[in-house]
């Protein structure tokens, strides 16, 4: 067992480090303050690789894995996590896309993703639920060779920005009467395809989140991502492992921040003649805050090692998003304590720390939703 | 155009609060500290990257550092550059300025026979950073250009290359007055500062390419340099007394009473020259 990075890895987040220390660390309150969507760093993030790092050369890719995609998230999370939030949304949709879409479609739209010239999305939930996948309301019928696309996706991250959003809509029965569900991707501009309510949302700020409405629009039949009836398995796949993986990384992200934020103040502010850090009350929250994110850690890159292995990896992300993104909001509210009256001032990031890691439990399936996927895992199995 | 540039590894200047220097060796002591190639040289390396597309040609990058420096190597490779080089060998240590550009100097001579044996210097230019971050004497590039006999130009903050036939640069230097512009003939040796460009970030996809670039590391069995003339050997000069200031933060209470304790700031800062 081999717990370091390659010499390559490290490279690789010594320049997304950089990145992110000249174009997003300045920057990340404002976005935050004004809920401002940076989409002009996406061409630059597209010409660093990080867009399209685990999508194949030929696509426009670097032809790396979900490890070196959820380190550059790390990255970008530590000073960004709403940041990170586009970033990694836009990978669902391209995700999904690479593993099910047709070569054509895939030559079609991951070069330009890959480049940040072009923004993805995927759109599962809607107003009935997120996870309860089963229950969409949103239809396709397929008429003289186009779907036509009725509905209403809500909470869908980039709805008002993608040039491209890959929705999963009920397309017919399967052979015992149940509903089955297609993936289609429909471009921005199609008739009858607009986004609706931009949510003022507690946290991830700088990602845009909203609905997307979708009357009689007309899509061309090409556009079906996978098979009809297999909609459901794509969205299970990618929110599973690229999703939850992502919210794992923002999370670790967030924890990183709490850590090096709490170290910091701790050695910097002075009471009664010398600096909190010599305090034995602080050094527990620091020692907690360390513990929580080399955990966390731990457990989004060897979840991140088994999808890169070629293996299922949706109980490891299961696992590493329920307890990364609950530790994240516990070491937040720690450091916000450890900084006492600064902790509450927001020109100060522990107080954006706790709104993001806030939002980060319910993105991509809730605390209790993780923790029936595991429990049912873990009941087969032991 | 074929162009050689030189960087070297210095301590990252972000942490440079967590640096020591060995009283009795006079030495920094760099562990823990992560490396960077100095950011001069980063400038330098960005100029001959610009200049090679321009005007065609290969780059080379050439470092004398420990041989676990080599993935600072693969990071100017990344960044663009064609070629790399670490002199490496503990016979060099400790040198001052007058042994590393000696070193130097062998390094460029023989990776030039390597090029074109039947030139006596394959390179049209040399770059490297004004100075260094930690060391910061900016006598290595003047000095190597010597050993080279080549001319050399300092503080470059833009440079621009003439046409192929006229095999000349034209440079352009602060000056108290305001700016001097030189015009120099290749090859020359020509030291940039930092606001001659703004380095490339590097990108993932020049990562995975620097692993198949070439990165040749010789030692001083490579170089065949006199031990006399190498290193703590080989080195004139050497650290002297090291005085450490005392910043220690005095810390005194001034009470409750908010006037009371302004008072008091006055008195203090008027005492203390403030």
């Amino acid at each position: 067992m081999n717990f370091n990075f390659t010499e390559e890895q490290e490279m690789l987040r010594t320049a997304f480090a950089e990145f992110v220390k000249e174009d997003v660390a300045p920057n990340a309150a404002k976005w935050d303050e004004d809920d401002y969507t940076p989409t002009e760093l996406m061409p630059k993030m597209g010409e660093l690789g990080i867009l399209g790092i685990f999508v194949p050369e030929e696509y426009g890719g670097v032809g790396l894995g979900h490890t070196e995609r959820v380190m550059a998230l790390e990255e970008i999370a530590r000073y960004s996590a709403g940041l990170a939030m586009m970033v990694f949304t836009h990978q669902l949709g391209m995700a999904a896309i690479l593993d099910f879409g047709t070569e054509d479609q895939k030559k079609n739209y991951l070069p330009e993703m890959c480049a940040g010239t072009k923004i993805c999305g995927l759109a599962v939930t809607e107003p009935g639920g997120g996870s309860d996948v089963a229950g969409q309301k949103t239809t396709a019928e397929l008429a003289d060779g186009q779907w036509i696309v009725n509905g209403r996706k809500c909470f869908i991250t980039n709805s008002h920005i993608a040039d491209t959003t890959v929705i999963t809509c009920k397309t017919g029965e399967d052979e015992r009467g149940r509903a089955s569900f297609s993936a289609i991707a429909i471009d921005k501009g199609t008739e009858g395809f607009a986004p609706g309510r931009h949510e003022n949302k507690l946290g991830l700020k700088g990602s845009v989140t909203g609905e997307l409405i979708m009357n009689n629009v007309k899509v061309p039949e090409g556009n079906l991502i996978g098979e009809v009836g297999k909609g459901t398995p794509i969205a299970m796949k990618e929110i599973g492992e690229v999703g939850r993986a992502s919210m794992t990384a923002i999370a670790v992200g967030i924890l990183r921040g709490c850590l090096e934020d709490s170290v910091k103040f701790a050695n910097e502010r002075i009471v009664y003649g010398k600096p909190i850090a010599k305090l034995q009350a602080i050094q527990f929250h620091v020692a907690e805050n360390r513990v929580a994110y080399e955990a966390a850690r731990l457990m989004l890159y060897r979840a991140a090692a088994v999808k890169d292995a070629g293996k299922p990896a949706t109980i490891e992300f299961g696992m590493a998003k329920y307890f990364a993104t609950d530790k994240a909001a516990d070491a937040a509210r720690r450091t916000i304590e450890l900084m006492g009256g600064y902790g509450v001032v927001n020109e100060y990031a522990a107080g954006r720390y706790l709104r993001d890691a806030m939002a980060c439990i319910s993105s991509g399936g809730t605390s209790e939703i993780q923790k029936i996927i595991i429990a049912g895992d873990t009941l087969k199995k032991f | 155009m074929n162009i050689l540039v030189c960087i070297k590894p210095v301590p990252d200047p972000e942490k440079y609060g967590q640096l020591k220097i060995d009283e009795k060796t006079k030495r920094l002591v760099r562990e823990g500290i992560p490396a960077v190639i100095n950011p001069a040289d980063k400038n330098a390396l960005e100029e001959g990257i610009k200049l090679r597309d321009l005007k065609g040609g290969r780059v080379f990058v050439l470092a004398m550092a420990p041989e676990f420096s080599r993935d600072k190597l693969i990071e100017a490779l990344a960044m663009g550059a064609d070629e790399a080089y670490l002199v490496s060998d503990k016979a060099f240590g400790g040198a001052d300025t007058y042994a590393t550009s000696y070193v130097l100097a062998a390094a460029i001579k023989k990776i030039s026979q390597g090029i074109d044996p039947q030139r006596d210097l394959a390179f049209d230019l040399v770059l490297a950073g004004n100075e260094s971050a930690d060391g910061a004497t900016a006598h290595v590039p003047a000095q190597t250009a010597e050993w080279l006999g080549l001319p050399h130009l300092c503080k470059v903050s833009r440079l621009e290359a003439g046409d192929e036939s006229e095999n000349a640069f034209r440079a352009w230097k602060r000056v108290e007055a305001g700016k001097a512009v030189f015009q120099v003939n290749g090859p020359c040796v020509i030291a940039v500062s930092t606001e001659i460009n703004k380095p490339r970030l590097i990108n993932a996809m020049g990562i995975i390419k620097a692993k198949k670039k070439p990165l040749t590391i010789w030692s001083n069995e490579d170089l065949r340099l006199d031990e006399k003339t190498i290193g703590l050997a080989g080195s004139p000069t050497q650290p002297g007394e090291l005085i450490t200031p005392d910043l220690r933060r005095a810390s005194i209470d001034l009470g409750s009473d908010a006037e009371a304790a302004a008072d008091e700031i006055v008195k203090i800062m008027k005492k203390a020259g403030v």
